[in-house]
């Protein structure tokens, strides 16, 4: 059976610019029924039609999981990427009729935790908006530590700080502001859980310091979605549909097997949940891994590639699919 | 027009009985005339009018005298339901789903209305009609896991997913074919599997394990799993062990089709949207030899099963003996004409 999830058939209701970087965007679903539960952490598959072209981004829903009348998504626009925010920024009105998957949770609170601990960089305070809202209306203990470039780029900072007060500490890279994470680290009480979501250089650079301290590592999650990059185009054998195709310089490899009218069953579209993993059953030429699935051991053995953000150079590549 | 609910018993004077209409939507667990172990998932949707998957969860006659059973069961022994700390969310989640379900199903049983937080319930064959808050566990008279389990057939496991692992942190279990909840409460799905024989080695459970940590809200799956009971009991715990072992000591050939029942689980597997949880209803339906065999299909086909099952299976599923009395009763039955292909009655 297919691994995919079920569709919803949405309508843009609101489009919010949060600050020079980010808009929010509300959807309700066009039947006018609620919307399903999710937890705080879960992320939906937004289909963006181009013209021809169809990109699948996933984004984190940043609502209460209280309130299911509607689903709100903060996108931050990327002026080199490969086009799925500026489409959204662009092209995405009031009214316009889309099409999400159901909420998926790949980053999930631990509900054993006696403390949660969150540390966000960037847009990647978006998954913390609803797990904070999920825990403060359960009465739950957490604290939030948010790093951003400047006061303006501070992304619902303020409305944070209202809601949590002093559970939430910023940190503003223009004034030099730095979480001490050494010492924030050493001084948290036993059950305490870390959350990390921002650039990977955070996540490494969290982790790292959270294993050389001796957190054990199922107290450590993180989120890090890879946006597919872009890259030289590339051709590729299906050799079980028995087709070839041609992967273009601002397409992943999921969406040309995809467009060739092949599905590969999917969840995260970011490297991270294993769904899409395809068997290589030749090459030549080498391989640009950018996923978080795959062992170190599977990248250089050549056997397997994640096709949602992991890219090929060279003369062939025959997949199993 | 309702279901008519039967007066029985699943104990003492051991009174339970199918209908006619009731031993035909059996859910016999056999599509071929062999068994052995597959991962045999498949999707969790409505299936014909008239069988067990008209509704997704499913109510039949012996409703109320199961929900009697239960009670009877967890006043002697409060450890068949078991939750917790962490997974009050989840029996949250497990309540708003059973809620929903029976509602959508039974309307003439069972009534949901809900006001925001404000719910009001009422299931009439029980008699109960209750207000509460839904995500305040005070307006309850139970946990919300508990309060809706003892109102809905079948046993519950609620299974928390986290480092890659499903771990059976909550349940109510009071329905069992020979496990205990409170032995494997806290388990991960490894831990709790591994007295089955023969499917580690084949890499079952790991496949399975794969397959259940991705099961996405609003596809649920399902499987069948079978076993054999002797007098329709529906608690035969290694709790209670002393009390049921000993019975498959008085199989004769006279009360083969009185005494021996065939067992089967409908498993089902659902996503919890707030706790991001699995829950995995495990609903037990008994039909007695006598009543198998009015379908002369199904009497050849088990036939056929028990005669070849592999040694290892029948000691697992505690067969072995009274394996021999059955086969030469069923024995009977086969003419060694050929059975049509799939699960129903001809």
């Amino acid at each position: 059976m297919s691994t995919g999830t079920t569709k919803l058939d949405v309508v843009v209701s609101d489009v919010v610019p949060v600050n020079d970087l980010v808009t929010r965007f509300h959807f309700r679903r066009r039947d006018g029924e609620l919307l399903p539960t999710f937890s705080g952490g879960a992320h939906v598959v937004v289909e963006m039609r181009d013209g021809d072209r169809t990109r699948l981004n996933p984004y984190s829903l940043m609502g209460s999981p209280l309130d299911t009348r509607e689903y709100t998504i903060s996108v931050r626009r990327d002026d080199v990427g490969r086009g799925g925010s500026l489409f959204m920024h662009r092209q995405v009105k009031p009214g316009l009729e889309m099409v999400i998957s159901y909420p998926v949770n790949l980053f999930s609170l631990d509900l054993r935790a006696r403390k949660h601990l969150m540390l966000a960089g960037g847009i990647g305070i978006t998954p913390f908006m609803a797990q904070t809202a999920q825990l403060a209306g359960a009465g739950g203990n957490f604290e939030l530590h948010y790093t951003c470039r400047t006061a303006s780029l501070g992304t619902y900072a303020d409305l944070l700080r209202e809601r949590y007060g002093n559970r939430v500490r910023l940190y503003h890279d223009d004034r030099e502001e730095r979480i001490d994470l050494e010492r924030l680290l050493s001084s948290q009480p036993l059950g305490t859980h870390l959350y990390v979501c921002g650039p990977a250089g955070m996540i490494n650079w969290v982790r790292g310091r959270a294993a050389a301290l001796g957190w054990p590592p199922e107290t450590v999650h993180f989120e890090h979605f890879a946006a597919p990059q872009p890259g030289a185009p590339f051709d590729v054998t299906l050799a079980v549909s028995g087709k070839t195709i041609h992967v273009g310089e601002q397409q992943s490899l999921l969406e040309a097997i995809e467009a060739a009218g092949v599905d590969p069953p999917y969840l995260c579209r970011g490297g991270v949940c294993g769904q899409c993993e395809t068997n290589v059953i030749s090459y030549d030429g080498k391989f640009i891994h950018n996923d978080h699935w795959l062992s170190e051991e599977d990248h250089r053995s050549g056997c397997k590639i994640m096709p949602c953000v992991s890219r090929f150079e060279g003369k062939s590549l025959v997949l199993e699919r | 027009m309702g279901i008519t609910f039967r007066k029985e018993t699943f104990r003492d004077d051991f009174t339970f009985k199918n209908s006619p209409e009731h031993i035909r939507r059996f859910p016999f667990p056999f599509n071929e005339d062999a068994y052995m172990y597959a991962v045999n998932i498949e999707p969790h949707v409505v299936g014909p009018k008239g069988s067990v998957l008209e509704n997704l969860i499913d109510v039949d006659e012996h409703y109320v005298a199961e929900m009697q059973d239960r009670a009877l069961v967890l006043a002697e022994d409060p450890l068949r339901c078991q939750s917790l700390p962490h997974m009050t969310l989840a029996g949250w989640d497990l309540l708003e789903l059973l809620m929903e379900q029976q509602a959508l199903g039974y309307p003439e049983h069972f009534t949901l209305e809900r006001d925001g937080d404000r719910w009001h319930w009422i299931n009439r064959p029980l008699g109960i009609d209750d207000t509460f808050t839904f995500g305040d566990t005070s307006t309850l008279p139970y946990g919300p896991m508990e309060y809706i389990t003892r109102q809905s057939q079948g046993d519950f496991c609620i299974l928390d997913q986290r480092d890659g692992n499903l771990w059976m942190d909550a349940g109510m279990v009071t329905t069992q074919a020979d496990w205990s909840l409170d032995f494997d409460i806290g388990m991960n799905f490894f831990e709790w599997h591994a007295p089955v024989p023969l499917a580690h080695e084949k890499g079952i459970f790991v496949r399975a394990l794969k397959f259940l940590t991705n099961i996405q809200q609003g596809k649920p799956a399902r499987r069948l799993n079978w076993t054999m009971t002797i007098n329709p009991r529906l608690d035969t715990s290694p709790e209670n062990y002393h009390k049921w072992g000993p019975d498959r000591a008085t199989v004769t050939p006279e009360n083969v089709g009185d005494k021996v029942h065939l067992r089967v689980e409908l498993q089902s597997f659902w996503r919890l949207p707030r706790s991001n949880g699995i829950v995995f209803p495990i609903r037990c339906y008994l039909i007695k030899m006598d009543e198998l065999v009015t379908q002369p299909k199904w009497a050849r086909r088990l036939h056929r099963v028990i005669r070849d099952l592999p040694e290892e299976l029948a000691t697992y599923k505690g067969l072995t003996r009274y394996r021999p009395t059955l086969v030469e009763w069923l024995s009977k039955l086969d003419d060694g004409s050929a059975t049509s292909p799939g699960f129903g009655p001809d």
